[in-house]
């Protein structure tokens, strides 16, 4: 186990990317990571492990990271925890960075818990607050416990380096500024594919939901309170109108309402729309911390008192089946194209 | 075929709620309950034993009383359970309890060798899918998390193909054996228990462990093996929030509309 010494107080992130694609998660790190290095004095450091990926450089760079940790091999096509946990392990070793973030994506937290354990430090997983405490270079991670209920501030005071995986969605888009460039460093790994265990063998993308539900910006969420068929429709019909996707609570995943690659919330994802509309539901913790930073809230509900109206921007009381209507009707008639 | 399955007793966390008054937890109606994902992991090791031959082991740390949760997976199915419980091991973080359990499958293994290590995709407690992964890095076997479906094992070439859940879709990987898997819901419907399976559960009594069964480094465990640690617990802010409207549907909907156009006009360029 490594002490506390002298590093060059880097936060690094990791960016996450499938087939060149780069995952927003990791934008959004590199925004957290500058407001943690800023209180450190330090800098930001992105790692980029794939084949063939220079393309992402530039926007690791536009969007705040000063330095590129570039690993560049064809046995890192695809994400395996064997390969990239051992180029990570490496790299780590090398340059001892101070704070590591990675998305809390199924491969982030592949990576981060194969990563701790062979460094024997800490990680904190599913966080939704970062901060530091200057004074000891310690970062003050958060994140939800015991179901939502309670929040947690855990902290690794004397491993190196301090490590958390962070929820997509949480932080926000940093700013782009183009033109912004910084360092590349080039690594090198040395793995050979005989010695490996694992093989990819396909991916296969759904292009269904999952994307389009998190990169939404207005979203129609159901919940159980949506009772029949008819009701559905209406919000359907509504996210339609609107330009929007339908989400749902596990209440309406149960239901059967909505599949569960658009459940909001703890278990499902976490959304930050400008639009937020929910339809019966009534706010459960699980549900409003998926939720709570889109920026206005709608809730429809007839039950005034459920916590979902106390968190809504306008909170309409009455019954879906009458208010549904009565929004597409007034909705249709605002956005109907102008002849010009 | 030797598949172990590492199991967690949890409070039901859908019975925990929050004292208004005092803001605290309050857990009195909470039971405990076998974490729901590793319910899932027992009973998919009980289907590939029964289709290829073999013994299914469950594995717990925990109080004395986690004795229930290797009962409940006897009544799915599972052959033999091994509990660890001792005041060493209290305050364990995942890295803390991943050593712990990986030292206990390596004493297990060194018995009858493991050829596939199973948990849960997450402990629906912590939510922090770490320990697995842990696991897998201590024993240097490969992890295979987030798994929909086993598609296939084979015990003479000792391979294991399998669908991983991905951000975005699946991926179909393949791994030599032994290695360790972590489970997703979707991967089984639980069975109900046959009658003797339920008969033998009630009777079960599991193997019990404690530091000094184990090959282990007590400095490695409890809250001096934990690198982490709380360092305070809160109730999450709420958002603040706005108007409450009453009235006639229509009415309220004209008066909506316009407050929002602005912002709905702004997402469709
Ligand atoms: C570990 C854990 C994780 C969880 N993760 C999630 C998660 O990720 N996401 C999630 O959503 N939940 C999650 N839950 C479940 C969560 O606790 C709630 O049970 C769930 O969100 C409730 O769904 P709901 O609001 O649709 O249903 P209910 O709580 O049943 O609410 C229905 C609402 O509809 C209203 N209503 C009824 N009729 C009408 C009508 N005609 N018109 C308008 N309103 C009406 C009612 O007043 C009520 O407020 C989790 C729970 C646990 C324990
Ligand atoms: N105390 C424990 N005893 C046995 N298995 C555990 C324990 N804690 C975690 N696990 C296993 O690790 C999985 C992930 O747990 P966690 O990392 O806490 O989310 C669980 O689903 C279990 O399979």
């Amino acid at each position: 186990m490594q002490a506390v010494k002298q590093t060059a107080n880097e936060v690094w992130v990791f960016a996450e990317q499938l087939e060149g694609t780069l995952s927003n998660v990791t934008l959004e790190l590199i925004g957290a990571a500058r407001a943690l290095a800023a209180d450190l004095c330090g800098t930001v450091a992105t790692v980029l492990i794939g084949n063939q990926v220079d393309e992402l450089i530039p926007t690791l760079f536009e969007h705040g990271t000063d330095t590129v940790y570039y690993v560049n091999a064809p046995i890192f096509q695809w994400y395996r925890a064997e390969t990239y946990s051992r180029a990570f392990c490496e790299l780590i070793q090398k340059y001892e960075p101070e704070i590591l973030l990675m998305g809390a994506t199924t491969t982030g937290r592949d990576l981060a818990g194969a990563v701790a354990t062979a460094l024997k430090t800490g990680l904190t997983a599913d966080c939704t607050g970062l901060e530091l405490d200057a004074g000891q270079k310690l970062l003050l991670a958060s994140r939800p416990a015991l179901g939502g209920n309670i929040m947690a501030t855990i902290v690794c005071e004397k491993h190196r380096p301090q490590m958390a995986t962070v929820r997509p969605k949480v932080m926000p888009m940093p700013e782009r500024i183009s033109g912004r460039t910084g360092t590349v460093i080039y690594e090198q790994v040395e793995l050979r594919e005989q010695s490996l265990k694992t093989k990819v063998l396909e991916i296969v993308r759904e292009h269904s939901a999952d994307t389009k539900m998190e990169d939404a910006n207005i979203i129609v969420s159901v919940g159980r309170g949506v009772q029949n068929e008819h009701t559905l429709v209406l919000a359907q019909t509504l996210a339609e109108v609107l330009g929007g996707v339908v989400g749902g609570s596990r209440g309406a995943v149960e239901k059967g309402l909505v599949d569960d690659q658009h459940q909001v919330g703890q278990t499902g994802q976490t959304v930050r729309p400008k639009l937020y509309i929910a339809v019966g539901i009534s706010g459960a913790i699980q549900h409003t911390v998926g939720m709570n930073r889109a920026q206005t809230i709608i809730a429809i509900n007839t039950d005034e008192t459920c916590p979902m109206m106390k968190l809504a921007t306008y909170g309409i009381v009455g019954d879906a089946a009458l208010v549904l209507p009565a929004l597409i009707h007034e909705w249709t008639a605002a956005l109907k194209p102008s002849i010009a | 075929m030797h598949l172990l399955v590492c199991i967690k007793q949890v409070p039901n966390t859908n019975e925990i709620k929050i004292d208004p008054k005092t803001n605290t937890l309050d857990r009195s109606g909470a039971t405990s309950i076998l974490n729901p994902y590793d319910a899932h992991a027992v009973e998919e090791a009980v289907r590939w034993k029964r289709a290829l031959g073999g013994t299914v082991s469950v594995l717990t740390m925990g109080p004395p009383q986690a004795k229930e949760v290797i009962q409940k997976s006897v009544e799915l199915g599972a052959d033999r359970g091994y509990l660890l419980t001792d005041k060493a091991f209290a305050g364990s973080d995942t890295l803390a309890t991943s050593y712990i359990l990986s030292t206990a499958v390596q004493k297990i293994a060194s018995s009858i060798p493991v050829d596939l290590v199973f948990c849960g995709k997450q402990a629906i407690d912590g939510d922090t899918a770490q320990v697995g992964p842990g696991i897998a890095s201590r024993l240097n076997i490969p992890q295979l998390t987030y798994v929909e479906r086993i598609i296939e094992i084979k015990p003479e070439q000792q391979t294991i193909k399998v669908q991983r859940h991905i951000d975005g879709g699946h991926e179909i990987v393949e791994s030599k054996l032994p290695c360790l898997v972590t489970v997703e819901k979707e991967i089984n419907e639980l069975t109900y228990a046959p009658l003797p399976d339920m008969i033998r559960a009630v009777r079960y009594h599991p193997v019990v462990w404690s530091v000094s069964d184990l090959d282990a480094d007590i400095n490695a465990m409890g809250l001096k093996g934990s690198p982490t640690a709380v360092k305070k617990i809160f109730t999450p802010k709420q958002r603040a929030g706005g108007e409450i409207w009453k009235g006639k549907a229509d009415e309220l909907a004209k008066k909506l509309v316009p407050l929002l156009i602005g912002d709905v006009l702004s997402c469709r360029q």
